[in-house]
């Protein structure tokens, strides 16, 4: 009975790799990936509040004046599981955005600041006009950015941390610097951090990687808001599966009993 | 035990019985003789019972959610995984569901393969099983459509372009599949219409295939008739039903595993982009479940002929009963077929890999060696062995191997006795 | 078989059944929660009126929350009428200093407490509203005084922000 188990486990096993081979294999091309000590992968991963705070800060100070992020709100930033700002603190900042409402009773579009349930501003009105402004290069809007790029959190820091001078021989147009790890090596967008360009509150040191990582986890977070109860739930959910199966097992065992000793 | 004797102990059962015979068909289900040897690759068939109510319950909750409009569809998804209650948990484990299903379709299938349960008399199961794995397919692309992003986009079009290589009305039929001059607003709302009608075309398939096998009843491991009931049988319940909930539990671990740790790691990170109708990602690959199939289209040179070795590929499992000419089901005594069976797995996994790296250089002649064995193993291989192919004896009884040759058939502490 | 085998047999099918019960429940949460307000919903906003142009003994309807709001400004008469009437008479019994803080105001959500139809304005036996899907006379304080619904038209919570400007929700 036992042997027969561990075969199947074994060939379970083997299909499974596979598939985590053939499903990885598509990202495998670039340049290695930096890698940081993420707080949010494993078992019970979890986002570091002042990391998604601060990165929260890189994002409106820096990232945001280029990339929208269409899907979130300003309620998110107070929600558990998130950078968690206080609720005061949370009206403020959607205080401190304006945004256009209305049609108002005479039919006329006004603005007001933003609320709670308002979504984050978006620095230009639609995708032509980002490009416009761009030089032809829609900067992506940075929702589900992590989830959209292959390598994920490790690509984005890497590639924010991945500007360098272009090797010699590699010609660039105006408006087009090199990166490492961006594919073809040619990225439309200069390098958007640079030491000290944003004064954290929390008196943590503003250094390129410190800001990568922060900014990072916070784009991590905006993509999967529900990465920590997902992490909780599995936990459970998985506990509680094995128990199960060890009692039917054992129910199993009793009842094949009656019919012979092997399963 | 017979199905026509039954009849119900109380007055009202007896009843009810007598109008809609539901407690016999209960009765039946319950007391099914079910061959005692069945291993764990019997417990597929259980497991996918369960992917499809599964997917059929939370495919009807995300419904209730999602909204099929080209300018919509992505955002509706992202609403779903951010602000619906447990949306995220729903989504997730619908689309990692297609996976499972897909996984435990394919274990099901090759242990289909490996102890002969297609041959006669269960090849009528084995047609509505693979007419249920081809609606699983189109099932699973339309799906993938939905969420609107680059990889749904792009896999729509190239699929349904499929069509266009079909000589005078290929364009004609693309457009009509399109509902437009290219894939767009009237696609997806099509698409979303049939999938959520081919899940219950499946699910009534899944009551014929079901139906199908319980007239002949289960093939086992040493493939041999057995007679029901029998010292060689146990009832479906309790003993089945608690091994395939076993098996099951086991699976549900894994597919735990993969909603709550890795939710996106079978999927493709460009469908996290919005459709662009103006840009192709630069790697397009379909969902993992389709890539054999995909080396196999792409390993032809000819549009045409591309599209028709993929469909054959398809059709040659359909008339697999009669490709293989061997009389003796099990693998287990077929020492030469055993041997051709893993190669064919290797060849299948191959193909799979070849699938999802560019067409080009070693990994198209590849792909090309690939798919032609695989016509080969079907067409040249199966007929031929069944003519050459020197058999291990066959035991008469699954209590009573001959020559203690088939593996795990312990002597038989067989007490009960299920003769009336 | 002995005697103490089926007891403890029994105990582990019941176990395993308890726990695998308790398993489904919790499966069958989410399925059910999910059709709930959402975040999303639940965090709508309240809703602003500028009230400045509404002429004494006119109402005006706004939507708030998927539903209409009626904001009456009353006239010295229906102020009178509405806090002349005695408790005993209602079916409801609740003062209408209670429901309009300033008397001049009285903002409630238009919604029937019978089955949820929308009443209309300035109808009824009562001077108020007169709900026409099953017959509900509202008074000039959306109290409820002859029909089928239960209870007074609903006020939500507001306030006014400004002389002219009412903050709903």
């Amino acid at each position: 009975m036992i042997n027969k188990v561990k075969n199947f486990i074994k060939i379970l096993s083997i299909f499974t790799l596979i598939f985590f081979t053939t499903a990885q294999s598509n990202s495998a091309e670039r340049a290695k990936l930096l890698k940081t000590d993420w707080s949010f992968i494993g078992l019970f991963g979890k986002f570091d509040k002042g990391s998604l705070q601060r990165g929260y800060q890189v994002y409106t100070e820096v990232c945001s004046s280029c990339h929208s992020m269409k899907y979130m709100s300003y309620r998110n930033l107070g929600e558990k599981g998130g950078p968690e700002f206080s609720e005061a603190e949370v009206k403020a900042i959607a205080a401190s955005f304006e945004v256009t409402d209305g049609p108002n009773a005479d039919g006329e579009m006004f603005t007001r600041s933003a609320r709670l349930s308002d979504k984050f501003v978006m620095p230009y009105e639609n995708v032509k006009a980002a490009e416009a402004a761009n030089g032809g290069a829609y900067p992506p809007d940075m929702s589900v950015l992590v989830k959209a790029r292959g390598g994920g959190v490790d690509y984005v820091y890497s590639l924010l941390l991945g500007y360098e001078e272009a090797p010699s021989g590699m010609t660039l147009d105006e408006g087009v610097y090199y990166n490492k790890y961006m594919y073809g090596n040619k990225i439309k967008m200069a390098s958007p951090l640079s030491e000290g360009i944003v004064e954290y509150g929390d008196g943590t040191e503003a250094t390129l990687e410190q800001m990568s990582k922060d900014v990072t986890t916070f784009l991590m977070w905006a993509a999967e808001p529900h990465l920590e109860s997902r992490h909780q739930m599995g936990f459970k959910a998985i506990l509680y599966l094995i128990i199960l199966t060890i009692m039917v097992y054992f129910s199993m065992k009793k009842i094949w009993s009656r019919v012979e000793s092997e399963v | 035990m017979s199905d026509h004797n039954y009849q119900p102990s109380s007055k009202l059962g007896k009843w009810f019985n007598d109008r809609l015979p539901l407690l016999t068909l209960s009765n039946h289900l319950t007391e099914y003789p079910t061959p005692k040897n069945l291993n764990y690759w019997w417990t597929f068939g259980g497991i996918l019972t369960f992917c499809l109510v599964a997917q059929i319950v939370t495919g009807i909750t995300l419904a209730m959610h999602y909204i099929a409009d080209s300018d919509l569809a992505f955002a509706s998804v992202e609403h779903i995984m951010r602000d619906v209650n447990y949306g995220w948990l729903i989504r997730y484990i619908h689309a990692n569901g297609a996976s499972m299903f897909f996984l435990a379709v394919y274990i099901h299938i090759f242990r289909s393969l490996y102890y002969g349960s297609y041959k006669s008399p269960r090849e009528v199961i084995w047609i509505i099983g693979m007419i249920i794995y081809l609606l699983m397919m189109m099932t699973a692309f339309m799906g993938y459509v939905l969420p609107w992003g680059q990889m749904s986009f792009w896999g729509a079009t190239v699929i349904t372009n499929l069509f266009s290589a079909i000589p005078f009305v290929g364009e004609g039929i693309v457009a009509w599949l399109w509902g437009g001059f290219a894939v767009d607003n009237p696609t997806l709302t099509r698409f979303y219409a049939l999938h959520y009608l081919l899940p219950f075309l499946i699910l009534g398939l899944v009551v014929l295939h079901i139906w199908a096998l319980h007239v002949p009843g289960n093939n086992n491991p040493i493939g041999i008739d057995i007679k029901k009931p029998s010292k060689d049988t146990v009832p479906f319940h309790p003993y089945i039903v608690i091994k395939d909930g076993f098996a099951l539990l086991m699976f549900m671990i894994v597919f735990a595993f993969f909603v709550f740790y890795s939710p996106n790691i079978l999927g493709h990170a460009d469908n996290y982009i919005e459709a662009n109708p103006m840009v192709t990602p630069t790697h397009i690959v379909p969902e993992w479940y389709l890539l054999p199939f995909y080396a196999i289209l792409r390993s032809v040179p000819d549009k045409l002929l591309g599209v028709i070795a993929m469909f054959a590929a398809i059709f040659v499992l359909v008339i697999l009963p009669w490709l293989d000419t061997s009389k003796i089901r099990s693998a287990v005594f077929r020492p030469l077929y055993k041997q051709f069976y893993w190669i064919l797995i290797a060849d299948v996994l191959i193909l799979g890999y070849m699938g999802a790296m560019p067409a080009e250089g070693l990994y198209l002649l590849i792909a090309r060696v690939a798919t032609g064995y695989y016509f080969i193993h079907f067409l040249v291989i199966l007929p031929i062995l069944g003519f050459k192919e020197k058999t291990l004896p066959v035991p008469l009884s699954i209590t009573e191997p001959v020559l203690g040759g088939a593996p795990n058939l312990t002597t038989a502490k067989y007490k009960e006795s299920f003769d009336k | 078989m002995s005697d103490k085998k089926p007891k403890r047999r029994e105990f582990l099918f019941t176990a395993s059944y308890a726990v695998g019960a308790v398993g489904v429940g919790a499966v069958v949460w989410p399925l059910v929660d999910q059709m709930n307000p959402d975040a999303s919903v639940k965090a709508l906003a309240s809703t602003e009126v500028d009230v400045s142009s509404v002429k004494p003994g006119n109402t005006i309807t706004v939507l708030w929350r998927g539903k209409p709001v009626f904001i009456r400004r009353r006239t010295q008469e229906e102020i009178t009428e509405a806090k002349s009437v005695k408790m005993e008479d209602l079916k409801h019994p609740e003062k209408d200093e209670d429901r309009a803080k300033d008397p001049e105001w009285l903002v409630m959500l238009g919604v029937c407490t019978h089955l949820g139809c929308v009443p209309l304005n300035d109808k009824g036996d009562y001077d108020g509203w007169f709900c026409p899907c099953h017959g509900s006379h509202y008074d000039i304080s959306g109290r409820i005084r002859k029909g089928p619904a239960p209870t007074n038209m609903e006020v939500p919570k507001y306030e006014f922000v400004n002389a002219n400007t009412i903050k709903i929700g």
